[in-house]
């Protein structure tokens, strides 16, 4: 049995089945973290002794992670250029770069989060970091998520390429639009949460 | 994936299988099982409203707010979109399988485990969660942990939803067969289309609410505890500065759109239905396709109707009010498109016939009742009443579930190739159609009264309850009885699987004319479907053409 458009475009949306399911993820995905968003400007304008957030949170650490995760989207579309160029090894340092800035940014999250417990601030202290530290959380179980899925693409998916190269760039196409995504949600949580 | 046959074994085939027909078997039969679990809670419920003192408040609280969940989330929902929309969508489109079938596997067994999740918090001590199955903080805050097993559970139902819905449309938009363009669909692809998306984009903000929730009983935020709470006569800890209405506002907005997931593939099948058997096309079918449109964009406008007894403030109100109005509209062009449909057909009365009619004035009463709970004026006094109860179950019960029973005895033919006995089916509509009227039609009376709902002794202890509590003995004798009425039926599909499978069974019995009859045997073959892809020549409800050799034109047929 074969699923037409696995690989091929439809003629009349133009589109491969992957790709739009995607896209359709993602409208999801615009739903939960507009739910999250919404849900922290009603907590917050409707809270009189709203607890500042900006004195705690560290702003350069968080504007490093800001570069490293833009970085490492460049770097994304740049893997999947390779591919179409059929340049496998260009496609694995790229992608290579692009799991070494998702590390770096989790690693910089984990001594953001170290520091805070130091302190004694704790999802519990305050309702703004109960949005901090869930919002946050959230996003950095999207960059898990992302970076499982680089690790299986650079490690056993590879393989994919030599039996069907034009599916295994449409995988990696797919990946790199979550990506984006989860790049675009830190570019919102950044001034939403550190800087407004 | 490559074209040969492999050889499948025993788990691959029937346990973890990529199939979309035998997931959606998977589907149906775990969640009918649900529903039955649903329905055993009910009747204790009953009882106990009579006998007071069979249950502890605190059981009959769990039971109300279990018997809730599973007929919502585990029973109706997994049986009217996944086991429908996995075993017919994509053979009414003409597909070899779903877009993406690993996934499909998965979203089933995400579904089993969150099911398995909510049994498990029965075993709790405290017992499974016991704030109704809304879960409105600050109660669902401090509750027993079953409460936070119900929202692990509902995490994992919201994923399994997400997965599916993504898999139906990408099947529905994508691997159309040549041919089957947009106004061509079954009525019933385009109910599901329209639900995936309602499930798609309204289930992430319960996911949301659920994941603050967690936070809230977990890791001891107040997302929904306001500051200064108190309970039992003590200060909470909480550092407070939450807001319960949050919880609230995010779950309506689910549970809104919810209720048309619940009612839109119900109308579908009940558009198949009625269609083939009286001989003629359905009326308006472009005009439904754009109200079933229509309604699912504004059931996301709709959802605070819900919340009018929390003083969110009259200009919330009434634009929630008029939204409220304006979605009936839709509503009512679908049910009158069905009406106008019968007129001049030639009316076959069979059982998924009979189960098709009798939803239109059972949905419509379910409908109307609804419009005084539209408006705040008159949603004040009857919201937290039997009155909602009656309402609700009106729609759901004879109308949702009338049409999963319509569907049964329609598709059982196509699934396995035998027939369902019509006798024993016509005796368990008589007796359903009966038993559910006596059971959800004085809950009007008892509300219109001011009996509240979610009491555990039924009411017996109040004044103003006692012209109408003589009902609530009345509503237990017809729970039995519709307890009974559902033998016939459970003793029909024993007896109709045991039989012998003809070597030849007629694809076709109905004499229908949409891709599912025409193209495919019954059963249809294991990969695949199809022996070869069907070319579509033609719209989905070509019955009685003139000057056609039969009464009805099959899809796949060029002239």
């Amino acid at each position: 049995m074969q699923i037409p458009y696995n690989e091929e475009l439809r003629p009349d949306t133009g589109l491969y089945n992957a790709k739009l399911g995607i896209w359709l993820f993602l409208a999801s995905e615009v739903m939960l973290f507009g739910a999250l968003f919404s849900a922290y400007i009603m907590l917050r304008t409707s809270n009189p002794y709203w607890f500042d957030i900006k004195t705690v949170l560290n702003i350069p650490l968080a504007t490093l992670n800001t570069v490293l995760l833009i970085t490492s989207s460049v770097t994304m579309v740049m893997s999947w250029v390779a591919l179409k160029l059929k340049d496998l090894n260009k496609f694995k340092l790229y992608l290579g770069i692009t799991l070494l800035c998702s590390f770096g940014f989790l690693i910089v999250k984990y001594f953001e989060y170290a520091s805070k417990f130091e302190h004694g601030l704790f999802p519990s202290s305050s309702t703004s970091l109960a949005c901090y530290f869930t919002m946050t959380g959230l996003h950095v179980l999207h960059v898990l998520g992302g970076v499982a899925v680089f690790l299986y693409l650079i490690g056993p998916g590879i393989k994919m390429w030599d039996s069907e190269p034009e599916r295994f760039t449409n995988r990696i196409e797919v990946v790199g639009l979550y990506w984006h995504f989860v790049d675009l949600v830190w570019i919102f949580l950044f001034p939403a949460l550190y800087l407004l | 994936m490559s074209g040969e046959h492999h050889q499948e074994s025993f788990w691959t085939k029937y346990v973890f299988s990529q199939d979309h027909k035998w997931i959606g078997i998977q589907y149906g039969v775990t969640a009918l099982f649900f529903m039955l679990l649903g329905f055993v809670l009910m009747i204790v419920m009953r009882y106990q409203h009579v006998h007071s003192g069979t249950i502890s408040p605190d059981t009959y609280n769990s039971f109300g707010a279990m018997h809730g969940t599973i007929m919502v989330f585990l029973g109706i929902v997994p049986v009217i979109v996944g086991a429908y929309g996995n075993y017919l969508v994509p053979l009414q489109v003409g597909a070899p399988d779903m877009a993406f079938p690993k996934l499909n596997m998965a979203s089933y067994w995400t579904y089993f485990l969150g099911g398995v999740t909510m049994l498990y918090g029965f075993t709790l001590p405290g017992g499974a969660a016991n704030s109704g199955w809304t879960s409105y903080p600050p109660l669902a805050d401090i509750a027993t942990t079953g409460q936070t097993v119900w929202l692990i559970g509902m995490i994992f139902l919201i994923t399994s939803s997400l997965l599916g819905s993504v898999n139906i449309i990408v099947t529905i938009v994508q691997l159309r067969a040549p041919g089957l363009t947009w106004m061509r669909l079954p009525f019933f692809v385009w109910a599901q289309l329209v639900t995936s998306f309602l499930l798609l984009l309204a289930f992430p903000p319960l996911e949301v609410a659920g994941i603050f929730q967690l936070m809230d009983r977990v890791a001891g935020t107040s997302f929904f505890l306001p500051t200064g709470l108190v309970v039992g006569g003590e200060m909470m800890s909480n550092s407070g500065g939450g807001s319960p209405l949050l919880w609230q506002h995010l779950f309506w907005f689910l549970a809104h759109p919810e209720v048309y997931v619940l009612i839109l593939p119900a109308m579908g099948i009940i558009a198949e239905v009625i269609s083939t058997n009286i001989r003629k096309p359905l009326w308006g079918y472009s005009l439904m396709v754009k109200s079933v449109i229509f309604l699912g964009f504004m059931s996301f406008l709709v959802w605070a109707h819900h919340m009018f007894l929390t003083g969110m403030g009259q200009g919330m109100s009434n634009f929630f009010a008029i939204t409220t109005m304006i979605i009936s509209v839709p509503s009512v062009i679908l049910l009158t498109c069905f009406i106008l449909s019968l007129y001049g057909g030639s009316i076959r009365y069979n059982t998924p016939m009979l189960f098709a009619l009798s939803f239109i004035p059972m949905f419509g009463i379910g409908g109307l009742t609804g419009l005084p709970l539209g408006l705040p004026l008159s949603d004040i006094p009857l919201h937290d009443t039997y009155y909602v109860i009656g309402h609700f179950h009106y729609v759901v019960a004879p109308g949702t579930i009338f049409a999963i029973f319509s569907g049964i005895y329609f598709w059982f033919p196509k699934i396995t190739g035998k027939p369902l006995n019509e006798i024993l089916g016509k005796v368990h509509f008589i007796f359903s159609f009966i038993f559910m009227n006596l059971f959800f039609m004085p809950m009007f009376f008892q509300g219109l009264a001011g009996m509240s709902r979610r009491l555990a002794d039924g009411g017996q202890s109040y004044a103003h309850t006692q012209n109408v509590i003589q009902y609530n003995d009345f509503m237990m004798y017809a729970s039995w009885g519709l307890a009974i009425a559902q033998l016939p039926f459970i003793i029909n599909i024993v007896m109709t699987l045991l039989k012998k499978t003809d070597k030849n069974p007629d694809p076709n019995p109905w004499e229908c004319t949409t891709l599912e009859w025409v193209a495919a045997p019954s059963p249809p073959i294991g990969h695949g479907n199809f022996e070869e892809v069907p070319n579509v020549y033609r719209g989905a409800y070509d019955y009685s053409v003139p000057d056609a050799k039969k009464d009805y034109l099959p899809q796949n047929k060029k002239d």
